[in-house]
């Protein structure tokens, strides 16, 4: 079954003097369990497509079904309610709430979604061992390295139990062995609890070890291939 | 975890927070000082030339409190006196005969307030004789005065001069009396010390045929606010022709004075909250623009906007109410100090003040509303103030935010 579904997926920004075609025409299906990487150009419209799959953008036409849920028919609220729920949200840098500690941090979006506390504890601690930060559960933010960060976001996203995460550059703001680091952690999720990525990215390294590899030039997907990776 | 969550945002920025609740404490403080201090002049004011002498509450004949003459005045029946009796608040009653007359002595004339007292009652009640500086309190059959120090030091009289008592007595009789002046007595409000001539009941009786009249009965009870109950209480109780009335009836131009000098400080406090308010607007314009970014993920995650607008508004209110709390633990030792030894006023300043009929003691009021308004008007400004952010973030757009 499709996690993702987009059907002539555009985005056009006519502000300008010639209108914009961010993205242009995107039929994509992506299934659970899929390690996906969005790779192209600067400006080929990787950030627009992941927020308008991630239900933060609103496109011009055609539509993202995610699981069975036509999310352009959720009023504003409601779609805020629903990315809670289904979607977890890795960003390029500044993704914790600086006053909050990494466990309060995770904690946080189960919090929003009114788990109970013995739940929360339980979870937040098996989640934080998973990326490795076990030892790190009480610092804030700023006591943290970059990679450390993204890890507690990954943490994060993952606390909601969404159907995805998605992750704009993840990697974008780390050194190459934070990049590996973060790497090896998404890969075990994914290959362990079956946790469906999709991620944009520029960094060859990253490519090489996604499993499939979509290619946006111009808004288009020019290529979509699947490699294989251990 | 909203308001840890609140309270750890507070603290983020130390030093900004630092000039906010810095710039509310001293508004605060100045306030909560100036009001303390308004307030008990206040008070010194109303016990000085309303309790100490006219009492917190009075009865008397319906009409006198507008036409003070003597042909207003009544007996003190047994009826009166169950009325009073029965009310636990009032300690004393104390009938008078008050009326005006031109007290000379050689060539000097004056116009005195002539009041019959029973001295013992006073004694009781109003501690009449405490009030006496030099010579003797007066004894019930004496044929003596006592005389205010203002008014003896006017007409130049000491005791055991002699003076006359010149006016109109009951339903038009003419009454004259000629008194030695026992002792000379001195009360807070200079504008009583200047005008008083006490004598006793019977004597006073006499002088203006009015056997067996009183124009007031003074009822003593223990603080301003009693003297308003009682009276209250009293104006259903009492026989058809009587009323009692409290301070604030008795006296409408102090009422007056206060109210009018209570709203210029309203006026004051309003123009420096006023400052303040746009301190903590600007405060809070600052904090939205920095923390853009992060109220985008927090949404872009999941965070319901009505749930952030409640996070700031915390934020907000608690750094007002704190501020407002330590300013007025601030001003609290201040105002107990001076309420435990108030400040005598300088020669100069005491000039001043005497004009205005007041003692020249500078002792702050610590009514607990003075304190407890000062929150709620902080509280109250703060909430209007931080419906701006609560507004805004309402409609905010996670990806315009992160975007910046
Ligand atoms: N708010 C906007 N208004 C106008 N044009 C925009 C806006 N956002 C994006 N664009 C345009 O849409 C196109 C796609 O932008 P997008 O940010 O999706 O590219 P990207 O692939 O993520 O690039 P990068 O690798 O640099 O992050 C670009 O040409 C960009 O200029
Ligand atoms: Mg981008």
């Amino acid at each position: 079954m499709n996690v993702i579904t987009t059907s002539n997926l555009s985005k056009v920004y006519d502000e300008g003097p010639v209108p914009v075609y961010a993205v242009n025409g995107v039929d994509l299906e992506i299934k659970k369990g899929e390690f996906t990487a969005i790779v192209g150009p600067s400006g080929s419209g990787k950030t627009t497509l992941l927020n308008i799959i991630g239900g933060l953008d609103k496109a011009s036409s055609g539509g993202v079904k995610i699981g069975s849920t036509e999310i352009e028919n959720l009023s504003a609220n409601e779609l805020i309610d629903f990315r809670l729920r289904n979607i977890g949200f890795v960003f390029q840098s500044y993704n914790l709430i600086p006053v909050l500690t990494a466990k309060e941090n995770t904690e946080f979006i189960m919090l929003l979604q009114n788990t109970p506390k013995a739940e929360r504890d339980k979870r937040v601690e098996s989640l934080l061992a998973e990326v490795g930060l076990e030892d790190r559960m009480n610092n804030r933010p700023t006591e943290l390295s970059g990679g450390q960060q993204q890890r507690v976001a990954v943490a994060r996203a993952l606390a909601s139990k969404p159907q995805f995460i998605l992750a704009d550059e993840p990697t974008a703001n780390l050194d190459s062995k934070s990049t590996a680091n973060l790497l090896d952690i998404m890969l075990k999720l994914n290959k362990e609890e079956d946790t469906t990525f999709v991620f944009s990215t520029h960094d060859q390294r990253v490519i090489d070890r996604a499993r499939r590899i979509i290619t946006l030039e111009d808004g288009k997907i020019i290529s979509d291939e699947k490699q294989h990776v251990q | 975890m909203f308001l840890k969550l609140a309270w750890r945002n507070i603290w983020r920025n130390k030093r900004r927070t630092a000039i906010t609740l810095g710039s509310i404490f001293f508004a605060v403080i100045l306030s909560t000082l100036m009001s303390s201090i308004k307030e008990g002049v206040y008070v010194n004011m109303i016990k000085n030339s309303a309790g100490d002498f006219y009492g917190y509450a009075q009865i008397q004949l319906k009409g006198y409190n507008e036409e003070k003459t003597l042909d207003y005045s009544f007996e003190f029946t047994d009826e009166v006196k169950n009325a009073v009796g029965s009310e636990s608040a009032i300690e004393e009653s104390l009938p008078r005969l008050e009326s005006f007359a031109l007290a000379s002595h050689k060539t000097v004339s004056k116009g005195a307030l002539v009041v019959g007292v029973n001295p013992e009652k006073e004694k009781l009640g109003t501690q009449l004789h405490n009030r006496v500086v030099e010579g003797e309190y007066l004894t019930q059959n004496d044929n003596e005065v006592l005389i205010g120090d203002g008014l003896a030091e006017y007409m130049n009289v000491t005791v055991g001069d002699t003076i006359v008592l010149l006016g109109q007595g009951y339903h038009g009789v003419s009454a004259a009396g000629k008194y030695r002046i026992k002792g000379i007595v001195k009360f807070g409000s200079p504008e009583i010390s200047k005008q008083v001539v006490f004598l006793p009941l019977k004597t006073a009786q006499t002088l203006y045929g009015a056997e067996n009249l009183i124009t007031n009965l003074v009822l003593q009870v223990n603080s301003a606010n009693a003297g308003i109950k009682v009276a209250k209480k009293l104006k259903t109780q009492l026989p058809e022709n009587l009323v009692a009335y409290d301070w604030q009836e008795l006296n409408p131009g102090l009422v007056k004075m206060i109210e009018t000098d209570r709203t210029e400080g309203y006026v004051f406090m309003f123009i420096l909250y006023l400052v303040i308010s746009f301190g903590i607007f600007g405060t809070i314009l600052m904090m939205l623009a920095e923390r853009k970014h992060e109220f985008g993920v927090l949404v872009a995650i999941g965070m319901k906007r009505f749930q952030l607008a409640v996070l700031v508004w915390l934020e907000v209110i608690s750094i007002s109410v704190l501020g407002a709390i330590v300013g007025v633990i601030g001003a609290l030792p201040v105002c107990f100090y001076l309420y435990f030894s108030p400040i005598k006023l300088g020669d100069e300043l005491k000039q001043m003040t005497e004009e205005y009929g007041l003692e020249a003691v500078l002792q702050p009021s610590v009514a607990p509303e003075i304190f407890i308004n000062q929150g709620i008007i902080v509280f109250c400004l703060a909430a209007t103030i931080a419906i701006y952010p609560l507004i805004k973030l309402l409609s905010i757009d996670a990806i315009k935010q992160m975007r910046s």
